[in-house]
């Protein structure tokens, strides 16, 4: 079955194999008004990899996975997903395509709880008409079951059994951004995207959101994509990085290559003119 | 002590999703709703007319917004509208197929007013907030004035009203005005609950999930696949419905006749109010709002005479006016998420009582 027939169903299963090209943008040109917040940039995302994405404040890199998932549409350049040039998308067809993504700021839909945000994750794989909905019996309620299975399994994977039935507003913070990965696991995406997983983290969480992503990265098979401002973090992470600055990429290429590059260290460090 | 948890395991996902997993609560539901089926043995006509039933049709008509307002976030000011445009078409419908069960109609009418609430909600995929509320407004007044200037909408009374004629269901009067309460009120009973029921099936769904996804982070919602589209015309669909369904039931089991001044914007802030007192984003809370804007100043109206206060039922009716009023601010102060959030903490301090924490 060809994957771009039925997207829903086949999220995560494209057919590639590891090393492949999952994703390339192609000379992407994005701004707002007269703001040019990003210029000419091309990079590829490898199936089964964890891509950084790193630069100093407004380089761009969260433009970036917004015009990846569809929220922002570049005036120029193309984006192929899984070898095709995709079309012009809105969010929700991204998803979808089997791209989920977490927020730079906690963006958990804080009316509900833990168990509820992750079952969200799931809403796409339920397809359950509005009758059966209303009744909650038979087709509808093995449904829910069957998805709540897999909930409980990404809970005891991310090791929240305790805060499932807690509303995520009353979370720390620290667990908010753990129950975010989860919901985007429960999309069961191909490519993860990662807007600062670690940002206000003590050691010790980071610690463990790091062990998270590199579990889900082997285990499942899951291809990452991370924008992270803590380098050490990021040079242990990721297989390759890309460097961004005022919008345009300068370095792209493994960690120890991105961290000698001298173009890097004028970036992070400034250089007098 | 007695309302707790302790030893109630769930060893399936299915125990532990219904709607009410402690057995307390189990218990306490029937032993309301055995008090709602034995009601009109005790009470009297006035108590079933006057109190029950409207009641009953408001809480309904409260959920109905509470869909749209408390789950969806979307504000809507259209309500009484929405219920208008259930109660005329009801209307039309019992007076064009006469032969019909009155109850399918009844049930049919929804539909209308979930048409007109599409469409009046279509504004919400730009607008938000007040903005949107100005919108529904906007629905408010245009679909009043249909009912006052359309005489097609009223047959061509000369009395620009409705009225609703007998019709009976199994050999019983249940509307018009010779039907007697006892008969209204199992109906209206019966329809609040079943649909209840229905609606928070819907909420515990997909369905129900996608409405509160886009109520708390719309952005994050259409990233994870949600259709805003589809959620926010649900939304406004499935709540005008259960609106219309209200509100052709407060004419048909409550009022008996009615004219365009009914389903004005006062009866739309009055379910406003009952949502937003008993609290957004709570079934039980519709009740509570309800039983808290409804019944309350009758209980006052009724009560202060009762004790021997003698006074004049002018006085008595401002008096109570000033006392809800005064209450609601009050309740808004001590819990600004209303009467099901201070039922809510209730019942989580009484799970430890007399411990302070568990």
């Amino acid at each position: 079955m060809n994957a771009f027939v039925d997207p829903v169903g086949m999220a995560g299963h494209s057919g590639l194999t590891k090393g492949e090209v999952l994703l390339r943008v192609d000379n992407v040109s994005l701004s707002f008004g007269g703001v040019k917040a990003i210029t000419n940039i091309s990079f590829d995302i490898l199936k089964g990899e964890v891509r950084a994405i790193i630069g100093p404040n407004g380089a761009g890199k969260t433009s970036m996975l917004n015009v990846i998932n569809g929220f922002y549409h570049p005036q120029e350049g193309t984006i192929t997903w899984r070898g095709q040039v995709r079309r012009k998308m809105r969010p929700y067809e991204a998803a979808s395509h089997g791209i989920a993504r977490t927020f730079q700021n906690v963006a958990l839909f804080k009316g509900m709880t833990t168990l509820d945000n992750i079952m969200t994750g799931r809403g796409l794989k339920m397809n359950k008409n509005f009758f059966w909905q209303c009744l909650h019996w038979g087709p509808a309620l093995n449904e829910e079951i069957e998805h709540r299975r897999k909930v409980e399994e990404i809970i005891d994977f991310l090791e929240i059994q305790a805060i499932r039935k807690t509303p995520v507003g009353r979370l720390p913070y620290g667990l908010q951004k753990r129950v975010e990965l989860a919901r985007a696991l429960a999309m069961e995406p191909e490519l993860l995207l990662l807007d600062e997983p670690m940002a206000g983290m003590n050691l010790e969480e980071k610690e463990d959101m790091s062990r998270f992503i590199l579990d889900v990265n082997q285990q499942f098979g899951t291809t990452i994509a991370l924008i992270e401002h803590d380098m050490g973090v990021v040079m242990d992470l990721s297989d390759r990085v890309v460097v961004l600055d005022y919008g345009r990429k300068i370095a792209d290429g493994p960690p120890e290559e991105v961290q000698s590059n001298q173009d890097v260290i004028d970036a992070y460090l400034g250089v007098p003119h | 002590m007695f309302y707790r948890e302790a030893g109630q395991y769930k060893t399936s996902y299915a125990a532990d999703q219904q709607i009410f997993p402690i057995r307390q609560d189990r218990i306490g539901i029937a032993v309301i709703l055995v008090i709602a089926l034995l009601l009109p043995l005790a009470a009297s006509e006035f108590m079933l007319s006057a109190i029950a039933i409207p009641f009953l049709v408001l809480a309904l008509a409260t959920i109905g917004l509470n869909i749209l307002t408390g789950y969806a976030g979307q504000l809507s000011l259209g309500t009484g509208a929405f219920m208008g445009v259930g109660a005329y078409s009801c209307y039309k419908l019992v007076t064009i197929f006469p032969e019909v069960n009155v109850i399918v109609h009844i049930l049919l009418s929804g539909t209308f007013a979930a048409a007109a609430g599409v469409v009046f909600g279509l504004p919400s995929l730009r607008i938000k907030g007040l903005y949107l509320a100005v919108t529904t407004l906007a629905a408010q007044f245009f679909l009043e004035w249909c009912f006052i200037r359309i005489p097609w909408l009223y047959n061509y009374n000369s009395s620009g009203a409705i009225e609703v004629p007998g019709r009976e269901v199994f050999g019983t009067l249940i509307t018009g005005p010779a039907a007697s309460g006892t008969a209204r009120y199992y109906v209206v009973l019966a329809i609040v609950v079943v649909m209840t029921l229905l609606i928070k099936n819907l909420i515990r769904g997909r369905v129900g999930r996608q409405w509160m996804m886009i109520r708390d982070m719309d952005i994050a919602a259409e990233l994870m696949g949600v259709r805003p589209l589809i959620a926010k015309l649900s939304a406004f669909a499935v709540s005008s419905y259960v609106c219309g369904v209200a509100g052709a039931m407060f004419v048909f089991f409550y009022l008996g006749a009615s004219e365009p001044a009914v389903f004005s914007i006062t009866l739309s802030f009055q379910v406003l109010f009952m949502a937003i007192i008993g609290g957004l984003g709570s079934l039980v809370g519709s009740f509570f709002g309800a039983a808290f804007i409804w019944i309350l100043p009758i209980l006052l109206r009724v009560g202060l005479p009762a004790l021997g206060v003698d006074v004049a039922a002018e006085t008595v009716f401002q008096v109570a006016q000033m006392v809800i009023g005064a209450l609601i601010i009050f309740f808004l102060i001590v819990e600004p998420h209303g009467l099901a959030r201070l039922w809510a903490i209730g019942k989580e301090k009484l799970r430890v009582w007399p411990f302070p924490y568990a």
